[in-house]
């Protein structure tokens, strides 16, 4: 019981080291410090991305959609560049703005009909990924202004951008969780929903907020991949939620709502980018790395499953 | 009708954790007649047709079923004796067909294949006995209740049956629907096949029943020829006439109307109007089924009221979401802790606040020493035995985690609080210290509206009360008109 213990609580970093040391003594490549940074800057997309998973796995649900997002708010992006000329700032927020008005529309309908998350994030990828397509005719957009370069690729100082805002959002995002109430509120509607509304919390509104969330920092993340891949690219997302649900439950983020911590999903999105990172340095083919994410990802809901089927039965 | 016996039960006795639901109870169900069992909430017929029926097994006693003796039975078992229940809650598949439903579980022959025209002639012989119009080929998800219910006793008599069972069969039929099913009880009596009938509509029990055994806290008080006793009688044998807890007394003193119901109508209820006054402990009693628990969720907002107005601090109040009952200063504990009470496995600290950290917060931060402040107060209040603050709900005691809704409630300062069974599954000493709790609030000031499913509680505990039928208000009655008796009478529907 304590070596468990011990084990639900810091398992996630035990993983995550004997991954690295693994690594590490397979390929000298891997243990240096630009190799880290790499590692860091790849995964600072998975990690934005991935804060907005929590919130809605927190608060009970799960989206789907946040690839497709990733694609679909890149090439109307980079579109408004290369189309209308439109000025970056401008481009970007508008961008990000339209990812924040699909997270809305997602927990819209879900707070509002009886449609389960999967089902109807389900939809709204397939509609954004047909719709990225359209606006594309389905070939990358290239041709953006150099200034946007910057946010996928420059550095500020040492440190690459994209690892900035990584950290600026872990921020934020552990202080909406640990330190306002919508965090509590999360927790709340994704443990018990029915004692949510008993206590006199908008569900239907803390539910639309989560997804919106997730929506707005899914629009951040394809900001930077559009900048980091210099083009806006209507494919660059397929699959992409694997990646960050995988992150979300390694991190301990239950897929049956109510627990988690954005310290752990970060953890878990570092366990992702080392795996990829390493199997790539191993020259591991990306069809195998596919096998294997599938399969950390069944271990880690598995866990998650027998986890909360244990502290069910202790509750009885 | 003859004095065979078909079912006799020997010193069943069950219990659940230290409680004896059932304690020694003895009973004869004689070949081809209609049995009727009564006895107030938590009298013990549940449990008893469970065993009869398999689902539970008893911890002493025996089930002779024609003369062959069984220490248990199993759900198999039963059914193969020719045992059949019919629950409230219906054992159907609402897209299959009437037929397909009846025949579930059954095949007319070794054909792999279904042969519908077969099982739908197969099902129109037996719908034939009871003299309605419902269509073999019909899914069962267009039928009334009362249709329902036929088709499931249908299912029941695709086997041989010799006994069965109806739990509150007529709990949601209407009054034509009644007589369709009484003219199915007597067919099948006049069959040979007994019935064991569940109901707490008294005057029913005298229309349809041959005997009668009372039941009262887990032990069988009599069985009585039905012709041979009345209502009054029965009621008598229901209630228990010692006195039970002690409980606080408490001289009332209330003040001005705190709150009115104008004839609320919503689900299951209607025309309900009472006023509660500051400082006073309403009682709202009925049993199972009278809609209790529809009424208070109404008035907190937690569900829709069809119609009705209600009337708080002497203002016309529109209640649309627990929200707006809440920042009016009504609270409610409801009826369950585990799934509507407590957030399980979120922190004690959590649970306290979570009705009010809105209002602690700033642009969205919760003022945490503000918290602080008001976890200290509160879980001293009430003395909630817990190791430190950040535990989890899950791991408190049933009467300590209602404790916690109780806290979490007071936080916010209510004006009117409503306990819907807020000492059911919890421990005598727990429970003493809630009755202690509520009167306290009470002489603060605090309108209080209480149900119970236990008689004692409520005749020890409210100032006044009303008592419900199903969904109507039968009678109001000050504290020193309370009797069992007369409460008991009105609640099984005696205006």
């Amino acid at each position: 019981m304590k070596l468990n213990s011990i084990f639900r609580k810091y398992g996630i970093i035990i993983v995550l080291t004997v991954l690295i040391v693994a690594f590490g003594i397979g390929n000298k490549l891997f243990f240096t410090v630009s190799n880290f940074i790499n590692i860091i800057r790849q995964i600072s997309i998975l990690g934005i991305i991935t804060i907005g998973m929590s919130f809605v796995l927190i608060s009970g649900g799960i989206d789907l959609s946040v690839g497709s997002q990733l694609s679909f708010i890149g090439v109307v992006t980079a579109t408004m560049f290369t189309k209308y000329d439109i000025n970056p700032l401008l481009a970007c927020s508008i961008g990000i703005l339209i990812a924040t008005l699909v997270g809305t529309m997602n927990g819209v309908f879900i707070a509002n009909t009886k449609v389960p998350p999967l089902i109807a994030t389900l939809a709204m990828q397939q509609i954004l990924l047909g719709l990225g397509y359209i606006i594309s005719k389905g070939k990358p957009i290239y041709g953006l202004t150099q200034s946007v370069k910057f946010i996928g690729q420059g550095h500020i100082g040492p440190i690459p951008t994209p690892i900035i805002i990584l950290i600026i959002f872990i921020v934020i995002g552990s202080f909406v969780l640990n330190k306002t109430y919508l965090g509590r509120y999360f927790y709340a509607i994704g443990s018990n929903d029915e004692v949510a509304r008993l206590s006199g919390i908008n569900v239907k509104l803390v539910r639309t907020l989560a997804y919106a969330m997730c929506g707005f920092l899914s629009g951040i993340a394809a900001i930077i991949m559009m900048s980091r891949i210099n083009s806006g690219s209507p494919t660059v997302g397929s699959g992409f939620e694997m990646d960050v649900l995988t992150a979300a439950v390694l991190g301990g983020v239950s897929v049956s709502g109510g627990e988690g911590k954005i310290f752990g999903a970060m953890v878990g999105a570092l366990i992702i980018g080392v795996l990829s990172n390493g199997l790539i340095i191993m020259n591991v083919s990306e069809y195998y790395q596919m096998v294997i994410k599938g399969l950390v990802l069944a271990c880690a809901i598995a866990f998650d499953s027998v986890n909360n089927k244990k502290m069910q039965s202790n509750a009885l | 009708m003859n004095n065979e016996n078909l079912l006799s039960l020997k010193s069943i006795t069950k219990s659940y954790s230290g409680v004896t639901v059932l304690d020694n109870v003895s009973l004869d169900i004689r070949k081809g007649e209609v049995h009727a069992l009564v006895g107030a909430n938590g009298a013990g017929k549940s449990t008893l047709i469970k065993a009869i029926s398999g689902a539970i097994i008893p911890d002493k006693g025996k089930i002779i079923f024609e003369e062959k003796e069984y220490n248990s039975m199993s759900p198999q078992l039963s059914s193969s004796l020719g045992i059949a229940v019919i629950y409230q809650e219906f054992n159907l598949i609402p897209s299959l067909s009437v037929a397909e439903n009846i025949f579930m579980g059954n095949r007319l022959d070794n054909s792999r294949l279904v042969n519908f025209k077969k099982l739908e002639e197969k099902a129109n012989e037996i719908l034939k006995h009871f003299s309605i119009d419902i269509k073999p080929s019909q899914k069962v998800k267009g039928l009334s209740v009362a249709y329902m219910q036929i088709v499931e006793i249908a299912k029941a008599l695709t086997r041989n049956i010799k006994l069965l069972i109806l739990d509150e069969p007529t709990a949601p039929l209407t009054n034509v629907e009644v007589d369709v099913l009484f003219d199915l009880i007597n067919s099948l009596k006049e069959k040979g096949v007994s019935i064991i009938y569940i109901s707490h509509r008294l005057e029913e029990i005298f229309g349809i029943s041959d005997r009668v055994t009372v039941l009262r806290d887990g032990k069988k008080v009599v069985t009585l020829n039905t012709q041979e006793t009345n209502r009054k009688e029965l009621i008598g044998h229901m209630i228990n006439s010692e006195v039970g807890e002690e409980y606080p007394t408490r001289a009332a003193k209330y003040g001005e109307v705190l709150f009115e119901a104008k004839n609320l109508c919503g689900k299951g209820f209607k025309n309900i109007n009472f006023k509660v006054h500051k400082g006073e402990i309403f009682g709202i009693s009925g049993l199972v089924g009278a809609k209790r628990t529809e009424i208070v969720r109404a008035i907190f907002g937690a569900d829709k009221l069809s119609s009705g107005e209600i009337i708080f601090e002497g203002n016309n109040v529109m209640l649309k979401s627990p929200y707006d009952a809440i920042s009016k200063g009504i609270a409610m504990i409801p009826e369950e802790r585990k799934s509507q009470g407590v957030i399980l496995n979120l922190s004690i600290k959590w649970n306290l606040t979570i009705a009010i950290v809105r209002n602690i917060s700033k642009l969205f931060v919760v003022n945490l020493k503000k918290e602080n402040e008001v976890v200290d107060e509160y879980k001293n209040v009430l003395s909630i035995k817990m190791s430190d603050e950040g535990q989890r709900v899950s791991t408190l005691s049933g009467g300590n985690q209602q404790k916690v809704v109780l806290s979490k409630w007071l936080a916010s300062k209510p004006k009117l609080i409503i306990f819907d069974e807020p000492t059911r599954g919890i421990d005598v000493g727990a429970k003493k210290e809630i009755y202690n709790i509520i009167n306290r609030l009470a002489d603060d000031g605090i309108g209080i509206i209480f149900i119970s499913s236990e008689m004692d509680e409520m005749i020890g505990l409210s100032d006044r009360m009303i008592v419900l039928s199903e969904g109507e208000i039968m009678t109001e009655l000050n504290k020193e008109e309370f009797s069992k008796l007369e409460i008991l009478n009105f609640a099984s529907g005696n205006k």
